[in-house]
């Protein structure tokens, strides 16, 4: 009986993640494939990679996701950390009310946020583009930053600068020889989360595209809109794979969720 | 005194280019698209734009905007019903009944599809679901001679990729309630000779309420949202609140009408934040 159970909640796990990974594996498949009607059995052919590497639009909206995502990155990241440092180590009027402030970014769709952000850079003359573009990237990315530093530090506590500044450490020392290298990992992690939602972002980018100007994420959901073309699949595949290769980087670096 | 004024420099110097950048990107863009919802046309090119509540009215007015938010809420319900018939469980076994490194490398295979692209994770669907794709051919296997059908294009499509997509949401949020929950606390209630259902409704049930609860808010609020999703896999079925929203800003150039749309939506959202907020408040601390 206890047996029959461990096995019905395996093969219940085992179905779960066949759902969450069955159609990215079979779209893999099909990247793969020779026919472009996805005809089987698949006859393993890299002709859609070549086409791919010809395609300059994918390729110079390639090039655009990955600035875009560089940047968003750099931005996001320093900003993010200051934040989290003036949550983590003072207590001051508004702390809560900021903090709470962190949650608009992330709770209204982002329709709306993307829509809204087209109304008013259209407005005042900012107009549409990769620098607008920015603008939102890093909106969306600040509170993910300002939550993974601040998980950091909050755990390591202030006792260690304390003790620096006893010391006689400077404050500038102090934070570059004590606090920097503590939550050097939470910084990290929060860098590659930035990364990882700017170039995956596609809704905000979307309503910020230019004309020519556009990410990678933007100019799949045109051609899929356009028709199927398998070239698609095969970015998509890349994209999977470099979003995914990033987010197991951000596991060596910040565990999610809880101990365990 | 100094010192004080040194503290709220810190604090100042350190929040304001944080919050800065977020009042340009969040709160200006939303007071500009309020503004703009009572406008009768976008501002531009000299065009001359007076007051209105008329963007409002029409969607008093005609049936079709409120079939729509309907539409929209009622797809947040399949979603969120889907989500949690599939995830809580997930989580509960992953919680209590897996151990160890084998629960630590199934988390994480659950939560990285999450994290990667949710544009190509709907379009990979479209191969599953269209005639002749994966879901038809397993149909044919295992029934011979059975009609050919595509779900592509239909509503359940649309129900499927979006529960493929927010699922990990809810693991997440359950997870975390679920594996905070103390044995002991269920070897009592064992103990005491509560069957295995009673343990289950009695402690572990409300014990993991607050993942539960966040679980469902996390996802109700971005699928009513949506417009990639029933754009990609509903097709002409996709019609939804967020689909005629992009159509004012994309196609039609109705600026105003898709601000009041947004505005509406938007309503939507903060009432589900606001009946949420008590029960969420105790689990949604940050920093």
């Amino acid at each position: 009986m206890r047996r029959g159970w461990a096995w019905a909640i395996k093969g219940y796990l085992a179905v779960v993640l066949g759902f969450l990974y069955l159609p990215i594996a079979v779209m893999m498949v099909m990247a793969f494939n020779q026919s472009s009607l996805y005809e089987l059995p698949v006859r393993f052919d890299t002709v859609w990679f070549e086409a791919l590497a010809r395609n300059d639009r994918l390729l110079r909206a390639s090039l655009n996701s990955v600035l875009l995502a560089l940047a968003n990155t750099v931005v996001a990241t320093v900003l993010g950390t200051m934040a989290a440092l003036a949550f983590a180590r003072y207590r001051f009027r508004g702390r809560t009310l900021l903090q709470l402030l962190l949650f608009p970014p992330i709770t209204i769709p982002w329709l709306i946020i993307g829509t809204s952000m087209l109304v008013l850079f259209f407005w005042i003359g900012i107009g549409r583009g990769l620098h607008a573009m920015l603008l939102g990237h890093v909106a969306l990315s600040l509170p993910y930053v300002i939550v993974v530093v601040g998980a950091r530090l909050k755990s390591f506590g202030p006792a260690l600068e304390e003790a620096a500044a006893t010391l006689g450490a400077s404050p500038w020392q102090t934070f570059w020889r004590v606090s920097a290298p503590v939550m050097a990992p939470g910084v990290v992690a929060a860098a590659l989360f930035a990364f990882a939602v700017s170039f995956d972002q596609f809704v905000i980018s979307y309503f910020l595209a230019a004309p020519g100007v556009s990410t990678l994420p933007v100019e799949i959901y045109s051609a899929i809109r356009k028709g199927f073309t398998p070239e698609i699949n095969a970015v998509s595949t890349i994209i999977i794979l470099v979003s995914m290769g990033i987010m197991l980087l951000v596991a060596r670096f910040y565990r999610f969720g809880g101990e365990r | 005194m100094n010192l004080v004024r040194r503290r709220r420099l810190a604090v100042f110097g350190l929040t304001a280019p944080a919050y800065l950048w977020l009042a340009l990107t969040i709160l200006l863009p939303l007071s500009a698209m309020l503004f703009f919802s009572f406008l009768t046309q976008a501002p531009f090119g000299g065009r001359q734009a007076e007051l209105t509540l008329g963007q409002y009215g029409a969607f008093l007015d005609k049936a079709f905007y409120r079939t729509l938010a309907w539409r929209s809420l009622e797809l947040g319900f399949y979603v969120t019903l889907g989500c949690v018939a599939i995830g809580y469980p997930a989580a509960l076994a992953l919680a209590k009944y897996v151990k160890g490194r084998w629960r630590e490398a199934l988390f994480l295979l659950i939560v990285l599809p999450f994290w990667s692209n949710a544009l190509v994770r709907t379009f990979s669907w479209t191969m599953v679901l269209r005639g002749d794709g994966l879901v038809d051919r397993m149909v044919q296997a295992v029934f011979p001679g059975a009609p050919s059908f595509g779900l592509l294009f239909t509503y359940p499509a649309i129900v499927v990729g979006l529960v493929h997509s927010f699922v990990p949401y809810m693991i997440l949020t359950c997870y975390i309630s679920l594996q905070a929950i103390d044995d002991s606390l269920i070897e009592a209630a064992r103990s005491l000779g509560a069957s295995a259902w009673a343990v289950f409704r009695r402690v572990v049930l409300p014990l993991s309420l607050p993942g539960l609860y966040a679980g469902v808010v996390l996802i109700f609020v971005p699928a009513i949202g949506s417009f990639m999703e029933p754009r990609i896999l509903g097709g002409p079925a996709g019609i939804m609140l967020g689909t005629v929203i992009e159509d004012q800003f994309t196609v039609v150039f109705n600026w105003p009408l898709g601000a009041a749309l947004s505005f509406i939506l938007l309503a939507i959202v903060l009432a589900i934040l606001a009946l949420a907020y008590p029960l969420l408040r105790r689990n949604l601390q940050v920093a």
